[in-house]
């Protein structure tokens, strides 16, 4: 069924228009696109907003912005954001990173979606702008409210730079490599002060509906040095708060078995 | 509803058409052009046979809205070849049997064209991510991956 193409050079306009709940924004097309294909007569009308702001990547300091237009290509070009390249290395083959936007991969259902896993690791603020204007939200909040999200446009994301190449982790479990849904994804971001571990963050994809946030792993390694007993803890409480599917690639069983044992690899550094 | 219309370059041609709002390239190229190389797979994003290059970078037709390629290059298989010459990669699969059913194949080429415009000489690790988007469901891909590197720079491809 034909849809209505509203294009906007403006980033206000295009979050009104998007105030109509038949109406979705198109960033790369490998959400809203896939949905037409497949007859989804909810969407009338597909907004498009065609600010270069979108599109732009500042990581030269030591707070990075990410316009959520990006595409994956784009992260795997930049030299300064080498601790990303892994996540999004890992989603779809060229064509899809070619085309895949960081503000797309919010909204991507389970089994996608691992792009946001690593933002959640790094507590990334989200900037969307709405009816009222802008506003900041930080991811957590987002990812739990973001299926309410009528009549706003998300138009950037935010997080610190971890301060060392260690200090960030990722890891996905995918059946077909190197391309493939997640079994699992998880990201950890460990700051370090002196020998110990200030403000924890581990963050899991496919663990639950959106991604989440490991609490009760946070708190194992909260105050801690990073050693085998720490992990060993860690990897034990992976599974608390949890609340995966079932879907063709893995069992809810199983991903609860499995979410500590990856953890414990994430943690210690093992391939 | 009222229709849209379209210019941008198809194979070095300018084309004008004019689209339903939604359609996507893959049908713009197939019903509009009469472009039958990229095919129609799964629609999701997942088989990659639909695969073009737009401005010179793989993209999914079936997953691209047809107003966004305004004034744009679309390079398919239907434009590889050279008159009535093979491109170096239609050779290689050829002699390498690398095409069973031949579905995957459009997009397969594509996507080593794209690898091969921009990497003359790749890995075969190179040339297994530059395919990772596209299933092939016949050859176990050995075939596939040994034609790239064949097409690739006379031959002369790294290890």
């Amino acid at each position: 069924m034909p849809v209505t193409v509203k294009t906007f050079t403006s980033t206000n306009e295009a979050a009104a228009a998007l105030s109509d709940r038949s109406a979705r924004y198109l960033g790369g097309g490998t959400l809203v696109m896939r949905a037409l294909n497949e007859g989804d007569i909810s969407i009338s009308t597909v907004v498009r907003a065609s600010d270069q702001a979108m599109t732009r990547i500042d990581a030269s300091g030591s707070r990075i912005t990410l316009g959520a237009g990006v595409t994956f290509a784009r992260i795997l070009a930049e030299r300064d954001l080498g601790f990303l390249h892994g996540p999004a290395r890992s989603i779809g083959g060229p064509a899809v990173r070619n085309m895949g936007t960081v503000g797309g991969n919010l909204f991507a259902p389970v089994p996608y979606g691992d792009f946001t896993v690593a933002m959640l690791a790094l507590d990334a603020i989200v900037s969307v702008q709405g009816g009222l204007g802008g506003r900041e939200i930080g991811i957590e909040e987002f990812l739990q409210s973001r299926d309410r999200q009528a009549g706003t446009l998300v138009l950037a994301i935010s997080f610190a730079k971890p301060g060392s190449a260690d200090a960030f982790r990722y890891r996905k479990i995918a059946r077909i490599k190197p391309k493939g849904g997640a079994v699992i994804t998880l990201a950890a971001h460990l700051p370090v002060n002196g020998s110990r571990i200030v403000g924890a963050r581990v963050a899991l994809g496919s663990m639950a509906p959106t991604p989440i946030r490991a609490r009760a792993a946070e708190r194992a390694l909260e105050g801690r040095s990073l050693d085998t007993s720490t992990i060993n803890a860690a990897a034990a409480a992976a599974v608390e708060g949890t609340s995966p599917g079932d879907n063709g690639l893995a069992s809810a069983w199983y991903r609860r078995e499995i979410v500590g044992v990856h953890l414990r690899r994430l943690l210690s550094g093992q391939e | 509803m009222t229709k849209t219309p379209l210019q941008f370059q198809h194979n070095g041609r300018d084309v004008a058409i004019f689209v339903d709002g939604g359609t996507n390239l893959l049908v713009a190229l197939r019903e509009l052009i009469g472009d039958m190389t990229p095919k129609f797979g799964c629609g999701q994003g997942g088989c990659g046979t639909c695969s073009v290059l737009i401005d010179g970078e793989l993209h999914l037709s079936c997953l691209t809205l047809a107003e966004t390629v305004a004034g744009r290059s679309v390079e398919t298989l239907d434009g590889i070849k050279d008159g009535p010459n093979l491109h170096p990669l239609q050779r290689a699969f050829a002699d390498n049997f690398a095409a069973q059913c031949g579905y995957c194949t459009p997009g397969m080429l594509m996507a080593a064209k794209a690898l091969l415009d921009r990497n003359p000489q790749p890995s075969r690790a190179e040339v297994v991510e530059a395919i990772s988007g596209n299933i092939c469901r016949c050859t176990g891909y050995e075939p596939i991956i040994n034609a790239v590197l064949a097409a690739a720079s006379g031959g002369r491809a790294r290890a």
